[in-house]
């Protein structure tokens, strides 16, 4: 019963959105006040009725209801129960419900916070976000139903790729997937503005909170999933310029130019239709990055659900918003006022060249990752990989984060540059002290690696000069926060930079008992011994790592065998080891046996020395909670609370 | 005026994305990577017999007018005792085969072609795999077919199936 009242709940809200979007669409074209009664109300129930059946395919996964189709192919009863639930959208089908919920109950969330737009804005919003969903539940119900039932109930299902047996698929995905869709709402209010003409700070203000809300998501996403990436696949590297990694950096891309130009239009009435171009791309990037990954477009790691027919599908629905949206814009933006002017040397200024800048990177990553499809048609094969993304993303993101130097020290409108040139030279004798330390000091380092590190020397001290000579205990809540993510920013490129110049790395075939050497490490090869998991088994080793101060640690890497399900064949994953010191992290990798011409065992043991490597997530982290704060003091919860504490006395004594 | 069509810039650029998406997925992805030793004369080699009865292959014999098979094969390659009845098909319709015998000892050799029939006209030894280094074959089993003047028109790698074999035998009688 479960399935059957889970697909019926999507069904009525598929109903109700179409109902938000007639009722929307009449009422801004003059209909009557009732109308848009309606829609409020509708878009609260589309979100309430898809969350609950969200909830109903987890319950049916929790159960290992075999009977449905979706928990046969991508379930097993004998899983551990985190990994049944997170198998929930562990698959095409339940993720893109996972999509329809958080798109659900994004618009559920306009319609009862947002108080301060005009009625005809919010109303064309709600409607916009309906039309959105109404597309995914098409999606869904017509090519992906996750409800289908089996005529024979099977005795067991087929596992969930074990890659995927991982808590980093329990929270990786689902936080990804706020970030990718909460920038629709960003999209919606981009277009309810176009449609009602009323671009202007009212509107930069109400899509502000979601635009930082996305991004912090997507920030903590793509962290997680770097992360996981680090230590599950076992190669040891934290980003591999994958097609799938670079569509997940380019809506995190839109959403840093777009937070920071509806800044502009928020405080200074600027750059309107820029923000609202930018609020567009950014959840048309989200879409164009789901295609990829579900249409088999590309040949990525991330390709385990691929289908050219859902790709059709997704790429009308596509063209209908993405089009629509641009056609809206290409029509309206003529005639939304520029706003007010700005010099170049002012905080504006800064902004324009950090946007022109985010968006240049986005392109060129977008090219990089398209480009192959490009070169096929003209009758080419290639691949393109690291260097080039290297190559040209690199030198840019070290100007911007130049720029992100100068432009808090700036002031709106018009700057004479004296604050900022009272308060750079002791950045920039950070950054020569880094770098004459390094050319000094740091043998052969390339030349990339050379300048990251002595930009986030600069950025480091810099980013912290908002603060200087300010009463620390007044200071508002969105400068502590844009500080500390400037501050990451500065964090996770010394980590990148750090590790890509001083990695040490130890390949050797080892018998137990021997002793490898990698950095300041002397690590001893114990010996081998099984493992029996709940539903692997594995070869576990044990490692002595020894320092020079004569500390000692033991690391156990795995390689995992998952028995082949349903006569499917056995799939090994290795489990990395992971030291952590101040200094950064001993990664340590156990691959097969091998037998030696003299009939010992060893066996492939990879050993890494990262120096700093865990700064890159640290540095991810504190973006994020940077960005958190912002949001939070942007919300101005505090604010709200107490002028209702307020109004509720004045009440008391009336 | 001319700043209007600016605005109309982002929905071309998307014309654009949109038709390079269009385009794969009409045209799906070539992801074979053809042999490099198409149109290629087999590498030069004079292999002993593998076992007794059957003749060894030198590289000339490839070159006698008629069209054939070369099948790189071992008796410990389980593959190759799965792809052993097409090869026997593949004779039973007058196709020439030759063997190459990879790594192997005569008796193992000998007990493969007892159980599993003998569709060879000649088996080479190639005990240290130098035959099938210079052929840069990966693996066994892995059929070559050779036109009557020692020239490679094709490289089958893995096991020969089924369904391949009347089109083998329409290739070879092509070739002829």
């Amino acid at each position: 019963m479960i399935a059957e009242l889970g697909l019926a709940l999507l069904w009525m809200a598929a109903a109700l959105a179409c109902l938000s979007l007639v009722a929307g669409v009449l009422f801004v074209r003059g209909g009557k006040s009732e109308l848009a009664a309606l829609v409020r109300p509708a878009s609260i129930a589309q979100g309430v009725l898809t969350a609950a059946s969200f909830g109903l395919l987890i319950a049916l996964f929790a159960r290992s209801d075999m009977s449905v189709e979706l928990v046969a192919r991508n379930s097993h009863s004998l899983k551990p129960m985190l990994f049944k639930i997170a198998g929930a959208w562990g698959n095409h089908e339940g993720s893109m419900l996972l999509w329809l919920t958080i798109l659900g109950l994004s618009g559920a969330l306009v319609a009862l916070f947002e108080k301060r737009l005009r009625e005809d804005t919010l109303i064309a919003t709600l409607a916009a976000q309906a039309a959105l969903s109404l597309g995914f539940f098409a999606f869904l119900l017509f090519s992906s139903n996750p409800f289908n039932r089996l005529p024979i109930a099977p005795p067991d299902g087929q596992g969930l790729n074990p890659l995927l047996q991982d808590p980093g698929l329990a929270f990786h995905p689902p936080t990804l997937y706020v970030g990718y869709v909460g920038l629709s709402v960003a999209f919606s209010f981009a277009v309810g503005a176009l449609v009602t003409r009323e671009v202007g700070p009212a509107f930069a203000r109400a899509m502000r909170p979601w635009v930082l809300g996305s991004w912090i998501f997507l920030t903590l996403g793509i962290t997680a999933g770097s992360y996981w990436a680090y230590y599950e696949l076992g190669w040891g590297g934290w980003w591999f310029w994958d097609p799938v990694e670079n569509v997940s950096l380019v809506p995190w891309l839109a959403g840093a130019a777009l937070l920071h130009s509806v800044a502009v239009t928020a405080t200074r009435n600027a750059l309107r239709a820029w923000t609202v171009m930018l609020a567009v791309i950014g959840f048309s990037m989200s879409m164009v990055g789901t295609f990829i990954v579900r249409s088999g477009l590309l040949t990525s790691v991330h390709s385990f659900a691929v289908d050219p027919e859902r790709g059709t599908f997704l790429l009308v629905l596509m063209a209908i918003y993405i089009g629509g949206a641009l056609t809206l814009f290409a029509l309206r933006a003529g005639t939304v006022a520029e706003g007010k002017t700005f010099a170049l040397l002012s905080r504006e200024g800064a902004l324009v060249i950090n946007n022109l800048l985010l968006t240049t990177i986005l392109a060129l990553v977008l090219l990089g990752t398209l480009y192959p499809i490009v070169a096929e048609a003209m009758g080419e094969k290639i691949s393109v990989g690291p260097p080039y993304y290297n190559k040209v993303a690199g030198p840019l993101a070290l100007i911007l984060c130049l720029v992100m130097v100068a432009g808090p020290l700036l002031r709106w409108r018009r700057d004479d540059g004296r604050t900022l040139w009272s308060r750079l030279p002791l950045a920039l004798f950070a950054g020569a002290a880094v770098l004459f330390a390094l050319v000094l000091f740091g043998g052969s380092v390339g030349v990339l690696p050379l300048l990251g590190m002595t930009v986030a020397a600069i950025v480091a001290v810099a980013s912290l000069a908002p603060l200087w000579k300010r009463n620390l205990r007044r200071t508002p809540l969105p400068v502590w926060g844009m500080v500390l993510a400037h501050f990451g920013v500065a964090v996770a490129l010394a980590g990148m930079a750090a590790e890509s110049a001083f990695i040490k790395e130890r390949l050797v075939a080892a018998a137990p008992g021997e002793t490898v050497t990698v950095a300041d490490f002397s690590v001893r090869f114990q010996g081998v011994e099984p493992v029996a998991g709940p539903n692997y088994t594995a070869v576990k080793a044990t490692l002595i790592a020894a320092t020079p101060d004569g500390d000692r640690f033991v690391l156990h890497p795995a390689a995992r065998t998952f028995p082949g399900l349903m006569g499917g064949a056995p799939t090994e994953t290795n489990e990395a080891a992971l030291l952590t010191r101040p200094g950064g992290q001993l990664y340590a990798v156990i691959g097969q046996p091998v037998t030696g011409a003299d009939g010992a065992q060893r066996y492939q043991l990879r050993l890494w020395w990262k120096p700093l490597v865990w700064w890159i997530w640290l540095g991810g982290a504190l973006i994020a909670i940077g960005a958190a704060m912002a949001m939070l003091g942007r919300a101005q919860l505090l604010a709200i609370w107490r002028a209702r504490q307020a109004r509720k006395r004045e009440e008391r004594f009336a | 005026m001319r700043s209007r069509w600016v605005l109309f810039a982002p929905l071309a650029i998307m014309a654009l994305l949109f038709g390079a998406f269009i385009y794969r997925l009409s045209v799906p992805p070539r992801t074979l990577i053809e042999s490099q030793w198409i149109d290629k004369p087999m590498p030069l080699f004079d292999l002993p017999p593998a076992t007794e009865g059957v003749a060894g292959l030198k590289s000339s014999d490839l070159a006698d007018g008629k069209p054939r098979l070369v099948n790189v094969f071992a008796s410990w390659c389980i593959p190759c005792r799965a792809e052993a009845p097409q090869l026997e098909a593949l004779h039973a319709a007058g196709v020439p085969i030759d063997g190459i015998a990879i790594r192997d000892r005569p008796d193992d050799v000998a007990a493969f072609l007892r159980e599993n029939g003998n569709p060879f006209d000649r088996i080479g030894s190639d005990v240290q795999s130098s035959v099938q280094i210079a052929l840069g074959s990966s693996g066994v089993p892995e059929t070559f077919l050779v036109d009557g003047k020692g020239i490679i028109r094709e490289q089958i790698q893995g096991v020969i199936l089924q369904d391949d074999v009347p089109r083998i035998i329409a290739k070879l009688e092509a070739m002829k």
